[in-house]
């Protein structure tokens, strides 16, 4: 029998996936949600969901409270503390906030974009670590300290010392008498994932055009996270040269130089040879730019690069061109007319924020 | 799950030991349960069947959640029913378990003995159950999207009730009146029976003229409707609102549920204090054993924490209950003591009076939060116990300490608690403008009303109500009337 809650519980979910979806449009080229990135959950204000009620006004409220402090000192812990500016504003209008898993928020892009779910690789599988809490040592973060083994330690102590005499007084645990509790790694099999974005920072990347990237890259690897239990990201700038960086990096940096884009995909391709051996890994290489490459010669040099080493170790390449004031956009057709049947060169065509949906659709939705 | 020997012996243990202190509880069954049944049985406030909604499903996912990430964890679960039901935690250690039943036996003895409850249903888990078989039944006929957002919209009304009707004498309602009685002679000033010479001093001429006045000027007056403001809006709805007999149904389920949980609003403070004080007692003084004092201590001590900022009603109840013993048994109350002003003769007053017990049982007898703390709340106490009033401060835009008096306190903390912490709302006027419009009018007395919600809240009250709807407050120190007509909100200053 089905408990009644689960079936309370999925009406719930239900109506915050129902809320989540009527505005995903919203939601997916708001920049906010990336600020999460490395989280394994966002929180999504859904002010729709909540059952509201005559009730007393939030922030002008006082009350009673209790603990030291003396007439003007500001209540500890009071979450509006440090921003003056924005206090007023939003009084009382606590939003219902919902704690959503990447997980979900995948699955509901997923559904909404009908985007198919990729078939793993799978022919063999790695390891990776889970930690356990096993036992106790005696050295830890103060987190971890074992209060009750502490104290009795320091009690021991105290009274070995002759200074506890049964009759009260305070135990101050000295270094020695601390515990902490300690964990084992444990290892679990999986299967392995990885993406390797490349982006042009060529001078005619604004910053509009690199946030347009970031939010894109943001649910490309949400979605690619809810397939793959473990997803290594690789990134790459590069303008008439290229380079691997860090994620902050790849975001922010701004350069000012031509653009040879076979760079970049030099670059990727020896990133892949020299770390995932396409038997064990699924390889995703994204790259974005305006379209705008040096010269013909270089985008020949481009298309061969491609055909002859990346595409045969890559599940799809993904190409997405970013409108730009300055750029041509010559280089999706390129790609387009050397590629016109095969099946594992998407490219897409990103106008705006709103046409990241779309985009994103294009790469997906083919499930390789 | 029944209780495994071993805890079914403590619990058999405890019982006595908090019988033989004079607790008086109903029966109270034990049930073992896996932290997901735990969460299920929180989430429908602590009962086994409810109504299906969609709001439990959402206090589960947050109970689960802030499970699985450990930010909190239920100990104890426990309803105001005949027999007492209360959970425990399987996995607990035995000194959790231990605690949790001393900490229910105290509830019980509350809920059995508080006159505050006296009025609530005893056979609740029934009732809720058949409520929950009746909305199903509703569901079947009528859609479930239907009766789910008739229910979201009498869940928002939930708290328009008069609290404190429970406790006056039922009010007959007038009959309706017959076309002869409305042609009935006119009322005439009441003459009091008295001989000839006596009349001019026991019926004086001058009162019987003013008393006819008033009634001519009564008679004048436009008839309204309600005559009186009605405070328990959600049964003026009930009687007057055009609704159909499944929505009649639903409402008067929402409202007789809410009037079920309203004691427990009322008595946050003394219920948990009592609570905890038989626990601490109970546990210290009969049960641990020497090697389960340190889990003992570090367990009530997290419940007895203290946020800055914010008031623990575990925390204030037992200082409370606590401060209250020792005064009945030290003397430390009446004319002498009050008027004495040394300050060092009265930290070491003792008349050896010892009535601390009754004393503290009669308390929990008649009192609930709000006589509570107006009793016995003391200077001494807030000095104690560091009790600060704060305000928000737009200069700086955060909440400050604003003083430590001990008026100041008590006023603060008395205004929060009064008609359990929500806003006074009553039907102030059901045929507005002779057009039927519903007005209600909130009863102002320093603190607004948080707009947003307000004006949300009009649009539910307008589905049940039907046609145009009002809420008459105060913002900012200007009179103001928020109305929803069935397609926009308003607002306007009056």
């Amino acid at each position: 029998m089905v408990q009644r809650i689960e079936i309370d519980h999925s009406r719930f979910k239900q109506i915050v996936r129902g809320a989540i979806r009527r505005d995903l449009k919203r939601h997916i080229a708001n920049g906010a949600m990336i600020a999460r990135q490395g989280a394994k959950s966002v929180s999504i204000p859904l002010p729709e969901i909540r059952l509201p009620r005559f009730t007393f006004g939030g922030e002008g409220r006082g009350g009673v409270g209790q603990g030291k402090g003396k007439p003007g000192d500001p209540i500890p812990g009071d979450p509006q503390q440090g921003e003056p500016g924005e206090a007023g504003e939003e009084a009382g209008e606590h939003a219902l906030e919902v704690e959503v898993t990447l997980e979900e928020l995948a699955k509901i892009l997923g559904e909404e974009l009908a985007l198919p779910r990729i078939q793993p690789k799978g022919q063999r599988t790695l390891a990776s670590e889970v930690s356990r809490y096993t036992g106790i040592r005696r050295v830890g973060p103060e987190s971890l300290r074992h209060f009750k083994r502490t104290f009795r330690r320091a009690l021991k102590r105290e009274i070995a010392m002759g200074g506890f005499g049964g009759k009260g007084g305070v135990i101050v645990p000295i270094r020695d008498d601390k515990r902490y509790r300690a964990w084992k790694p444990r290892t679990l099999p999986q299967s392995n994932a990885v993406i390797v974005y490349m982006m042009d920072v060529s001078g005619s990347m604004g910053d509009e055009q690199k946030e347009i990237v970031r939010v894109e890259a943001f649910w490309l690897d949400t979605w690619l996270k809810s397939q793959y239990r473990h997803l290594e990201t690789r990134y790459i700038v590069h303008d008439a040269e290229a380079k691997e960086v860090d994620q902050h990096t790849f975001f922010h940096l701004r350069e000012s130089g031509g653009t040879k884009i076979s760079s970049a995909y030099e670059l990727c391709n020896q990133i892949i040879d020299r770390h995932y051996p396409p038997v064990d890994w699924n390889i995703y290489p994204f790259h974005f730019s305006d379209g705008d490459n040096w010269s013909g010669g270089d985008t020949a040099r481009c298309l061969r690069l491609l055909k002859e080493t990346v595409l045969p170790k890559v599940n799809v390449f993904c190409y997405g061109q970013v409108r730009s004031t300055y750029g041509s956009g010559q280089f999706k057709n390129d790609l387009d007319a050397a590629f016109p049947d095969d099946e594992s060169v998407i490219t897409s065509d990103i106008p705006d924020k709103d046409g990241i949906m779309a985009s994103i659709r294009a790469f997906l939705g083919k499930g390789r | 799950m029944t209780l495994p020997p071993e805890l079914a012996a403590e619990e058999r243990r405890i019982r006595e030991v908090a019988a033989g202190y004079g607790l008086d509880f109903f029966q109270t069954v034990f049930e073992m349960v896996d932290w997901k049944e735990m969460n299920t049985v929180a989430a429908y406030g602590g009962f086994p069947i409810r109504y299906p909604h969609w709001r439990f499903g959402m206090s589960y996912d947050q109970l689960s959640k802030g499970h699985a990430y450990g930010l909190h964890r239920i100990y104890e679960l426990v309803i105001n029913n005949d027999p007492c039901y209360a959970y425990l935690l399987k996995g607990n250690s035995l000194v959790d378990q231990k605690l949790v039943m001393s900490h229910v036996f105290g509830h019980c003895d509350f809920f059995k003995n508080n006159l505050w409850f006296a009025p609530t249903n005893r056979r609740m888990v029934d009732e809720l159950a058949s409520h929950a078989t009746r909305v199903a039944r509703h569901v079947e006929r009528q859609g479930f999207s239907e009766v789910e957002s008739f229910l979201d919209s009498c869940l928002v009304l939930e708290n328009l009730i008069d609290i404190y009707a429970l406790y006056a004498p039922k009010k007959a309602r007038p009959k309706p009146q017959s076309a002869e009685e409305e042609e009935a002679p006119q009322r005439a000033p009441v003459r009091f029976g008295a001989k000839g010479y006596m009349d001019r001093f026991i019926n004086p001429p001058e009162f019987l003229d003013e008393q006819q006045k008033k009634i001519d000027e009564e008679k004048q007056r436009p008839t309204r409707f309600p005559e009186r403001p009605e405070r328990d809006v959600l049964l003026f709805l009930l009687e007057h609102a055009l609704l159909k007999p499944w929505q009649r149904d639903i409402l008067g389920m929402v409202r007789d549920e809410a009037y079920y949980f309203a004691p427990q609003m009322l008595t946050k403070i003394m219920n948990e204090g009592w609570a905890s004080f038989w626990h601490s007692r109970i546990m210290t003084r009969d049960i641990l054993a020497p090697s389960e004092i340190v889990d003992y201590a570090e367990r009530h001590a997290g419940a007895m924490v203290v946020q800055p900022g914010r008031v623990n009603p575990y925390k204030i109840g037992i200082e409370l209950f606590r401060d209250i013993e020792e005064r009945w048994d030290k003397g430390r109350f009446g004319k002498e003591y009050d008027e004495c002003d040394d300050r060092e003769r009265k930290r070491k007053w003792d008349t050896g009076l010892g009535l601390g017990r009754p004393k503290l049982f009669e308390v929990r007898r008649i009192h609930n939060d709000v006589t509570f703390i107006d009793a016995f709340l003391t200077p001494e106490f807030c000095d104690d116990h560091q009790l600060f009033t704060y305000d928000f401060n737009p200069k700086t835009g955060r909440k400050e300490i604003s003083g430590r008096g001990f008026h100041q306190v008590k006023a603060k903390l008395l205004r929060s608690l009064a008609n359990a912490g929500q806003p006074v709302i009553e039907v102030a006027d059901a045929n507005f403008l002779n057009r039927g419009e519903l007005v209600l009018r909130h009863r102002h007395d320093g603190e607004d009303l948080n707009p947003g919600y307000a004006q949300e809240t009009l649009r539910h009250l307008q589905r049940l109500w039907g046609r145009p709807v009002h809420v008459e407050t105060v913002m900012e120190g200007r009179k103001r009337r928020f109305s929803f007509d069935g397609k926009e909100n308003e607002s306007s200053d009056l």
